[in-house]
């Protein structure tokens, strides 16, 4: 039996479009099998069959149903990626989904604002060369009142008014709850034998008095302290400078005015000017149109404290300056109330 | 304090605009709170000077007058119903079209006129609140004699107060003068200082009056003077005008004066009744225990022996420096006054005042340290006021007595301790100057120190760094530049639970759950639902003596009761899982010493888990939910944690487990006991664990416990094993972790636990994936088939695990 090159025609013709018909993987699977299967696809038959073809026509046949295996192989993929593409055309477009549907919940944790104020304030110091030190929270008198140069009896002691616990120890110590950072400028020097002293003290702080939006009983504070041969009141500036552009954005400006606390010498309370009016806003409810914020307090270490840390204060100069946390927080996120803070309603913590 | 600029001119030029002069104040001597303007609504052509030229009845109306007011451009008849309008007086007059206040709402209106029973009335005359003035509206206002008729009335009433907060330190600024010389100083304008001269025409004092300071501690100076022939009456009206503007009312003209002369100098002053001082004698002494007097507002009060009294020839007759007695009070009759201007000791003051819950005006400025020299300047502007405003007689001479007075302090700086402690040179001229005008005698001693005099009013710059805030405030703090420490870094501080805490905190927000921050103060009650009676420590927690609020009145000795109540309150307001923690100190009392911070992280959790959609679906959280996130944080932090059942109070037995690290406890995870839950009206199954950061943190190691990475495949395989029902998971996948055999490590997870159909009545089947892995080869089948079976020997061994079949 033989077969000329018409027939192989017309076998071509016939497989693919048999090809063709086949609509999907198993119809192509049927397909190959019947056509290209190692046993007796009808390809493979044909070039089995070459035995039977006489010897001077061999090579010219051989070359013919090797050509249509190939063809029909080459088609064979062809049609394979065709309705492959196909397929994903249909689920792109039949089985899209509706992509204004929620997404699945995730379990969400977040920081407390005061903590992710808190942290930001300490990694501006700490690229400013300061360590973050700690002190306790219920304190004595001495280190929270004496110690900083507000004697009782003073009037200064109006500006602090404290919770006292209540425990009398020896009939004299007197326990209370800190009622500002303070008492870590007197602790931190202590146990540093020699400057340099260069920390940032955060903690919780307590003052006995009526809340309100804008007071709250408990709140946070981060005391700043820098001691050393050389430290002046413009790198107390340079500093306070450098944070409050790292809170408040690259563009701040700020100023100094005067004011008092026992415990430094001058003693000052930065602003900053405001970025809520930008200084035009009569009525702004940020800065009450003084286009300024009161930030902070802060000051030269009193040298009777320097010399009482057993420095010589006639060359060991020092600052200090104390942040409140929750203050730097209600600027930052423009909160209304202090409140807020420490009632942990999750419809106010979870935006932060 | 209340800073009237009209007064203010009196002692310094004021050429600056307000919001100019405020913000110079601020920023170089005392808070501005802000400002009022007096007249600032008075329409100068609506509300202008006018003069009472006859008064007669109303014809319908006997509570009313008819007053005919001259306007300057003519007369008009008003009806007025003020009592103590008078012909002659010259008043605030108001036409149609006004913008005033309300007398009886005191809200602002514009001034419509209407006939006032039947007879038409062409303006009205103005009462004290009408003009925004005060809530004085009892009668009218009646201005200084000879005010210019027919001027607008802002031109002779307008005028600034600012409102000033000034330092605990600085009682000079509690007065007009030495308000003025900063102002002065800060404006490069020139003082002028208050007249104090009189002509002294009376008797000799010596004669009058004796004085005796018992407790020279307290009273530093005494002195007193008398005037003879007053009448006690009303103060001039601009005296009372300025009083009011300054926040106080008007008495009579004796207290007037002494309050007037405070307001200037900030020296309080205290007038007797001289007939009603027995003894003619005056004498400073402490208080006798027990000792009462009633003072001025006609409390009785009594004193201790600290506090020192003002007395006569037979008793207390004054507070020092607090209140006088109402005893010795000035009144009606009063003809003959003995005037006290004292220096008191600030502490003692304070104390007395703090004691006795008694602020005044007096004790206020004594409190802050006033200068002994004062007494004498406001002694002398007060008898200078008693002479041209009372026409009083003044008794010839003043006692003086002077035990504590001092020589005037001088202070040595050097010139480079201004660029030391300010960062900036400030030049010699300008240290003068700026020393000069307020009120400091400078001396430059060449090449480079200054000696200054400090002035009496100022006791409170001791040290050359005061000296040094003075000329720094002054320069202006806005000329430092801002520069950068210099210097070498301190060495570090360590402080790993501080780390160990702060991990924690990243951690459990990774894991879902939300930080809270709550209050540390809370109640016996709620610590007693979270603690164990047996606790001594716990349960005894520091209690404040004045806190803020009944429920705030005990240190926290547990964190769990804040953190359940915060998920109580929260619940009433979110579906779904909650979960929430707070790392926080608990407050445990140590005898004789400050309590223990003890840093503890605790979490609540409960709910159910998020589910396909924002609202319901998910099952509810459980144990393993709470457990796995304590787990997933041990692992984080490269500790191996060991889990054994437990009891804690409040938590639920059979579904409570301590675990530890390195055989130290660090932490509990539970359910949280529903009864405990119940009583923070929680009605669903909520879970809690606390891990101790000051306890994990000894187990922490340095770095994590890394491993090289083998290059070989590993050998998969699941078992499933039969134990007792009592065998603990945790402790045959211990075995499991720990098998090694040959150099071929095993890893092992369990993927269920079964108790069924299938398995014997009380046993469990424990079903394992192990895969094992050589360092240094690819395992074969058979070898991996070894090692497992080896670990099954171990296992039916220790635990008497068989193979399911």
């Amino acid at each position: 039996m033989t077969t000329g090159t018409g027939d192989l025609a017309r076998l071509e013709e016939e497989a693919l479009a048999e090809l063709e018909a086949a609509g999907d993987e198993a119809a192509l699977e049927r397909w190959r099998a019947a056509w290209l299967g190692r046993q007796d696809g009808r390809v493979t038959v044909l070039l089995r069959g070459i035995r039977e073809v006489a010897p001077g026509q061999r090579a010219a046949y051989g070359a013919a149903v090797n050509a249509l295996k190939e063809t029909l192989e080459g088609r064979l993929e062809e049609r394979r990626g065709a309705l492959r593409r196909a397929a994903l055309e249909r689920l792109a477009r039949e089985g899209a989904v509706d992509v204004t549907l929620p997404g699945r919940p995730q379990a969400l944790g977040r920081l407390h604002p005061i903590t992710r104020t808190l942290r930001d304030c300490l990694d501006a110091f700490r690229a400013m060369g300061f360590r973050v030190a700690e002190g306790p929270e219920v304190e004595w008198d001495r280190y929270n009142f004496d110690a900083a140069r507000i004697p009782e009896d003073h009037p200064a002691r109006d500006m602090w008014d404290t919770i006292w616990v209540n425990t009398l120890i020896d009939g004299k110590r007197r326990m209370l709850l800190r009622t500002h950072t303070t008492p870590n400028q007197i602790r931190v020097m202590e146990r540093t034998p020699r400057p340099p002293v260069r920390v940032v003290v955060p903690g919780k702080c307590y003052r006995q008095e009526a809340t309100d939006a804008t007071h709250e009983w408990m709140l946070t504070q981060i005391e700043g302290l820098a001691v050393d041969e050389g430290v002046r009141m413009s790198d107390l500036k340079g500093v306070l400078y450098e944070w409050a552009r790292a809170m408040f954005g690259f563009d701040r400006r700020i100023i100094f005015h005067h004011s008092y606390f026992p415990f430094v010498e001058p003693g000052v309370e930065m602003a900053i000017d405001c970025f809520i009016c930008r200084g035009d806003g009569r009525d702004c409810h940020t800065c009450h149109g003084t286009g300024w914020i009161e930030i902070l307090g802060a000051g030269m270490v009193h040298p009777e404290i320097i010399d009482n840390a057993g420095y010589d204060s006639s060359r060991v100069t020092g600052f200090a300056f104390g942040i409140g946390v929750e203050r730097v927080a209600m600027l930052r996120w423009g909160i209304e109330d202090i409140r807020h803070f420490y009632s942990n309603d999750l419809r106010f913590l979870g935006q932060f | 304090m209340k800073i009237s600029l009209n007064w203010l001119r009196e002692y310094v030029d004021v050429r600056l605009p307000i919001e100019e002069l405020a913000r110079r104040i601020t920023d170089a001597v005392a808070e501005v709170e802000g400002w009022r303007v007096i007249g600032e609504m008075w329409d100068p052509a609506l509300v202008r000077v006018a003069k009472v030229v006859a008064v007669d009845p109303h014809p319908n109306a006997d509570r009313l007058r008819l007053a005919t007011v001259d306007t300057g451009t003519g007369t008009v008849q008003v009806v007025c119903g003020a009592p103590n309008l008078a012909v002659g007086q010259t008043v605030a007059f108001a036409s149609e079209g006004a913008r005033l206040f309300d007398g009886h709402t005191g809200e602002l209106t514009t001034l419509r006129l209407r006939p006032i029973r039947g007879v038409e009335s062409a303006g009205m005359v103005l009462s004290e609140r009408e003009l925004g003035l005060s809530d004085e509206h009892e009668g009218i206002l009646v201005l200084p004699e000879g005010t210019p008729v027919g001027v607008p009335l802002a031109d002779v009433l307008g005028d600034v107060i600012l409102e000033v907060s000034t330092w605990a330190n600085r009682a000079d600024l509690l007065g007009m003068v030495g308000f003025a010389r900063e102002v002065a100083a800060l404006t490069g304008g020139v003082l002028r200082e208050p007249s104090r001269s009189f002509s002294a025409s009376g008797p000799d004092v010596n004669g009058l009056v004796s004085v005796s300071i018992e407790a020279p501690d307290l009273c530093r100076r005494f002195t007193a003077s008398v005037i003879e022939g007053l009448r006690v009456g009303p103060s001039p009206a601009w005296m009372q005008e300025r009083l009011r503007k300054a926040g106080m009312r008007p008495i009579n003209n004796v207290v007037d004066i002494t309050n007037y002369v405070m307001l200037e100098t900030g020296q309080p002053l205290h007038a007797f009744d001289y007939d009603l001082v027995r003894g003619k004698r005056i004498v400073a002494r402490r208080a006798r225990p027990g000792e009462r007097l009633v003072t001025l507002d006609g409390v009785e009060r009594e004193f201790d022996g600290e506090m020192l009294l003002i007395c006569d020839g037979e008793g207390p007759v004054g507070v020092a420096g607090v209140m006088g007695g109402g005893n010795s009070e000035v009144n009606e009759g009063t003809t003959r006054v003995l005037l006290e201007v004292a220096n008191f000791r600030a502490g003692s003051i304070r104390r007395t005042s703090t004691l006795l819950k008694l602020r005044t005006e007096a004790s206020l400025r004594f409190e802050k340290g006033l200068g002994a020299e004062m007494a004498m300047y406001a002694q002398q502007r007060a008898l200078h006021l008693f002479e041209t405003v009372c026409g009083g007689r003044i008794a010839s001479g003043i006692v003086d007595v002077y035990p504590g007075r001092e020589p005037p302090r001088t202070i040595v700086l050097e010139a480079g301790r201004i660029a030391q402690v300010l960062g900036v040179e400030v030049p010699v001229e300008d240290v003068r100057r700026i020393l000069g005008d307020l009120g400091f005698l400078v001396h430059y001693v060449p090449p480079a120190k200054y000696s200054v005099q400090v002035p009496s009013w100022r006791p409170d710059v001791e040290i050359p760094d005061d000296l040094v805030e003075e000329v720094g405030r002054i320069y202006g703090y806005e000329r430092l530049p801002a520069t950068m420490l210099r210097g070498t870094l301190p060495p570090p501080e360590v402080n790993p639970v501080m780390s160990v805490r702060e991990r924690l905190r990243d951690l459990a927000v990774a894991l879902g759950f939300q930080e809270v921050i709550t209050y540390t103060l809370t109640t016996r009650e709620k610590l007693a639902l979270v603690t164990d009676p047996l606790d001594a420590v716990r349960r005894n927690p520091l209690g404040v003596v004045n806190p803020v609020a009944a429920q705030h009145a005990y240190l926290r000795t547990s964190l769990r009761a804040s953190v359940l109540e915060t998920y109580a309150t929260n619940r009433r307001q979110a579906e779904g899982a909650l979960r929430l923690f707070e790392i926080g100190f608990e407050y445990l009392p140590v005898e004789g010493d400050l309590p223990i911070e003890r840093p503890v992280l605790c979490a609540v959790l409960g709910g159910s888990r998020e589910g396909r959609w924002h609202v319901g679906g998910g099952d509810a959280l459980d144990f393993f939910d709470a457990k796995g996130a304590v787990e997933a944080m041990l692992d984080a932090l490269g500790v191996t944690g060991t889990f054994v059942a437990a009891e804690e109070y409040g938590l639920l037995p059979g579904h409570t487990a301590k675990f530890g690290a390195g055989g130290e406890m660090v932490g509990v995870v539970g359910q949280v006991h529903p009864e405990t839950a119940a009583a923070f009206d929680i009605d669903e199954p909520v879970f809690l664990f606390e891990v101790w950061a000051e306890d994990l943190v000894r187990h922490l190691p340095e770095r994590p416990p890394y491993q090289p990475l083998s290059r070989y495949p590993a050998v998969r395989m699941d078992v499933a094993v039969v134990v007792d029902a009592g065998v603990s998971a945790g402790r045959v996948l211990e075995l499991a972790r720990s098998h090694r055999s040959q150099g071929v490590t095993t890893r092992a997870e369990l993927f269920d636990e079964y108790r069924g159909p299938g398995v014997p009545e009380g046993k469990k089947s424990l079903a394992l994936r192990l895969w094992f892995r050589a360092d240094d080869r690819t395992l074969t089948d058979d070898e991996a088939l070894k090692v497992r079976q080896g670990l099954l020997a171990r296992l039916a061994r220790e635990f008497g695990a068989e193979l399911r079949g």
